[in-house]
């Protein structure tokens, strides 16, 4: 089946089985194997990608759906020497430690900081009317779809909030 | 060259001290830091070969029994289904850590619910994986069988080398003014590593090249090789990152055997990555426990008796049983101890190591106890441990190389501000909200394992280090480059490390917290016999060498150390052994948790509100990697605490909870903002470093900080992990009706 997929600002032409997952396609068709699979159902994140600057798990919808889909993966936010803020704080913070699921966590976080700009409420919003505030406590419970085993998440939260704290002075 | 050492000796002098480039210990970033954030790092399963073919594993759905059949003309008759593979020599379990052989092969003997019996290959991964799905299996399961350790039929092992006691416990207890006598019991748990376990096999005639996500290369090595029935000679394997381990990845698995078998079979590569649902069941479990433990104390609170009495699982066979009783015969006083381990043989997947096998849950069940005796003494639970931290190794009349307990226990208390705590339970609330702060030592026992490194001083004065030791997540790039660049003087941006390739010195690989500090040394080692070939060409003697920043400082001469080379390389392999000096004393880390906890009146919830941890662990190689450690071992405790429980069917064994779902990680929004200090410590009875083991401190007990801050908090004791709402609901109404 043949899919036209827009990713980091590139064309590439897919021709895949249409049950071929985007996460699939990006890993085993297109090169792009830093977006990464941990567990194929959508519960840990590490296949978070940006899909017209949305968060999503990757594994959890099919390649053949995002015909003409604007898709930003790791690789697109950075690369080594050309980090992105967020990458960069992640480094300074020890945001990860296996950094298996770190792809996933940093797309996420990406997007994350983006709703919260936008005045998406959460979970934790006193008040869901208001902009939301950018505290700790925002920041793990958005980020709370993203799992990390060797648990690096009070380094992620510190790194996030860096980056945020950066963009709002 | 190589420079040998067995420890049998303390070390006599601080040879890092003597050092001035000052990069060790330092908070260094991990050098595939930027890598790793921009999604360049390649995993196992990252750089698939041209014309790789795809396998998924098949599983039985009995837990006893055998093979009967597979349906596998309807399977290979689907589009691009390449072959089903069956052979004999596919495993049934991953190896155990360090096994070095092949563990039990044979798809055809079911000896668990979700053993491997079958890998459909195909020239896709969607047609592989709907291959896999419908492949009819039919079974012959056998009747009566022992799936949970209460079964009647369950056989029940006590190896004599395993039970130990001294002194008269009964008596003890019998005399005690205050007593404790309680059982308490640790569900399985999972190591739960995000990457799950991948292999990419492919062959060049008769040797075979293998990616995969391990831990211990020499020992897969040899695994795989016995396995397939090859020479080790003819087998490569390559884990430049791996993933996450936690133990998960100590031994070849059966991903990687069928990989290699199907590779072979069809003359083409073949990846194999296990679904999650796999990993969950194919992979070795920490097995559930049940811990009696008595304690006896006089009316001071000292305490003159310990038993600790366990009973842990695993399937007919399997050699490891959860190392339960660990750390109990050293971390507390009294004469009078009985120390039991019972192994019951069932049918569920197999269990094996899990981040600090032992320490893990034995550690956490006994301060759960000391826990209950400061209640029931009325003392402080700091100043209960403080009283009962012995002067030498009370089992074994050994001295300890370095006892930090009472300095991390003082600290602890002070930094967390333990002091405004109410002893008496239910003393804080906030709205709905129960608040309880409670604490916990930390201990595991130290090792070093034989591990080689090479090092090579470029002519051009870069170094680089190789060995086949890997990087899980622990920090082994960042740290092994530390000691490098520390002994030759240069910066860090001048040192490369490559790991995790058997083609490189066989280390001792990553587990039981050794990695750092045995790798680590064989990495000195080399470095030193480096510095030695130094001064032969500059004549002076291995105390006038000072080496920093790239030059060589001798005397009144400062030299560039590119010119000192002479236009050659210097490559030196540094071999560390264990000795005689671990008989000698009695090494080991300590530490303290402190944890507040917040457990809502209404719905039994708890919330870890603030989380501190202080350890000492020798010589830290780089504070912000070992931070991240003691961090992620808290983290696992807080699992352990409150969600992660491997539930069992009891008519078949299988692992009702197999994925992420159902088997509930901590999450972001579960964790605090941890506190770590890390204490100043040297412990020259370790190793020339004086760096001993921290990747598995931070869980040794962190899950009773948690549950003591619980009973704090409520009253209501949690003897029984984890502490889910429902435990905790029902122990609130006992506490309101009594």
């Amino acid at each position: 089946m043949q899919t036209q997929l827009q990713i980091n600002g590139r064309g590439y032409a897919l021709n895949a089985d249409p049950r071929t997952t985007l996460l699939d396609a990006l890993r085993n068709h297109l090169g792009l194997a830093g977006s990464k699979k941990g567990c194929d159902h959508g519960q840990c994140g590490a296949c978070t990608v940006l899909v017209n600057g949305r968060r999503i798990n990757a594994c959890l919808t099919l390649a053949c759906m995002h015909d003409g889909d604007e898709i930003v993966t790791i690789e697109g936010l950075g690369e080594p020497g050309r980090l992105s803020p967020l990458q960069q704080a992640f480094v300074n913070h020890d945001g990860f430690q296996c950094g298996y699921c770190t792809p996933g966590q940093i797309c996420s976080a990406t997007a994350m900081l983006a709703e919260i700009e936008a005045g998406w409420p959460s979970n934790v919003t006193q008040d869901v009317a208001g902009a939301p505030e950018l505290t700790p406590e925002e920041v793990s419970e958005r980020m709370s779809g993203n799992l990390c085993r060797c648990s690096a998440y009070p380094n992620i939260v510190d790194a996030i909030m860096d980056v945020a704290k950066g963009k709002r002075t | 060259m190589t420079r040998h050492l067995k420890v049998d000796e303390r070390a006599h002098r601080d040879r890092l001290e003597e050092m001035v480039q000052g990069v060790i210990g330092e908070p260094l970033d991990r050098p595939e830091g930027q890598l790793k954030v921009s999604g360049r790092a390649p995993y196992a399963m990252d750089d698939l070969p041209e014309g790789c073919c795809h396998g998924v594993l098949v599983r039985s759905t009995i837990a006893k029994g055998a093979l009967a059949g597979l349906d596998i003309d309807q399977v290979v008759a689907l589009p691009g289904i390449r072959a089903v593979v069956t052979d004999k020599r596919l495993t049934k379990n991953p190896a155990q850590g360090m096994a070095g052989k092949a563990p039990a092969q044979g798809p055809e003997d079911i000896i668990y619910f979700g053993q491997p019996v079958a890998l459909v290959v195909a020239d896709t991964f969607e047609q592989a994986r709907h291959g896999a799905q419908i492949l009819g299996r039919r079974f012959e399961a056998e009747s009566d069988v022992a799936l949970n350790p209460d079964d009647p039929n369950a056989e029940i092992e006590t190896p004599k080398k395993k039970q130990s006691s001294m002194g008269d416990l009964d008596k003890a207890i019998r005399e005690a003014h205050f007593a404790i006598d309680e059982t308490y019991t640790t569900p399985g748990h999972a190591s739960a590593a995000m990457e799950p376990h991948a292999s990419v096999a492919s062959w060049d005639g008769d040797k075979l090249t293998l990616h995969g996500s391990y831990q211990m290369l020499h020992f897969n090595r040899a695994e795989l090789a016995d396995a397939l029935n090859i020479d080790e000679e003819k087998v490569r394997i390559v884990a430049t990152y791996v993933g996450g381990g936690f133990g998960s990845k100590l031994g070849i698995a059966p991903e990687g055997v069928a990989a290699a078998i199907a590779s072979k079979q069809l003359g083409v590569p073949v990846a194999v990555a296990m679904t999650r649902q796999n990993v969950f069941e194919m992979v070795l479990r920490r097995s559930e426990t049940e811990q009696h433990i008595r304690l006896a104390a006089d009316e001071e609170g000292r305490l003159t008796g310990i038993g600790h009495e366990a009973l842990v699982s695993n399937v007919p066979g399997e050699k490891f049983s959860e190392p339960v009783t660990q750390a109990t015969p050293f971390l507390y006083r009294g004469e009078n101890r009985v120390i039991g381990h019972r192994i019951a043989r069932i049918h569920r997947t197999p269990a094996g190591s899990v981040r600090a096998p032992g320490e893990a849950v034995g550690l956490t069940a006994l301060e759960i106890a000391l826990d209950e005796l400061a209640v029931a003494s009325g003392l402080d639970p700091v100043e209960l441990r403080l009283r009962n931290i012995p002067d030498k190794d009370p089992s074994q009349d050994i001295p300890f190389s370095s006892h930090t307990l009472a300095e991390a226990l003082m600290t602890g208390a002070d930094r967390f501000g333990w002091k405004t705590r109410e002893p008496k339970p239910r003393s804080m609330r906030e709205g709905e909200w129960l608040i309880g702060l409670g604490m916990a030592s930390a201990a595991r026992v130290n090792m070093l394992i034989e591990s080689k490194a090479r090092v090579t001083l470029a002519r051009n004065g870069s170094a680089l280090v190789e060995t086949d030791m890997t990087d899980i997540g622990t920090g082994t790039y960042a740290v092994l480059t530390q000691v490098a660049a520390e002994m030759l003087g240069l910066p860090v941006s001048r040192v490369q490390t490559r790991l995790g390739d058997t083609d490189l010195p066989p280390a001792s690989g990553s587990g039981g917290s050794f990695g750092a500090s045995s790798n680590g040394t064989a990495v000195f080692l080399a470095c030193e016999e480096i510095r030695r070939q130094l001064c032969e060409r500059l004549e002076c003697d291995p105390d006038e060498l000072t080496l920093k920043d790239g030059h060589a400082v001798v005397g009144n001469r400062r030299i560039p150390i590119d010119e000192v080379m002479g236009g050659k390389d210097i490559v030196a392999e540094g071999h560390v052994e264990p000795g005689d000096a671990e008989d000698k004393v009695r090494q080991a880390t300590y530490g303290s948790y402190f944890a507040e906890v917040a457990v809502n009146a209404v719905t039994g919830e708890s919330r870890v509100r603030r989380m501190l941890g202080v350890f000492a662990a020798g010589r830290i190689l780089n504070a912000k990697t070992a931070r991240s450690q003691c961090i992620g071992g808290m983290t696992f405790g807080i699992g352990m605490a409150l969600t992660e429980e491997l539930i069992h069917d009891r008519r078949d064994g299988h692992i009702v909870n197999r994925d992420f779902a159902e088997y509930h990680l901590p999450v972001n929004a579960d964790v605090p903002q941890i506190e770590v200090v890390l204490l100043e410590e040297r412990d020259p009875w370790a190793n020339p470093l004086q760096a001993k083991g921290i990747g598995e401190l931070g869980i040794c007990g962190a899950a009773a900080a948690v549950v003591n801050a619980i009973y704090n908090a409520t009253g209501v004791r949690i003897r029984h992990l984890p502490a889910t709402l429902d435990k905790v609901l029902s122990g609130l109404e006992d506490e309101d009706q009594s």
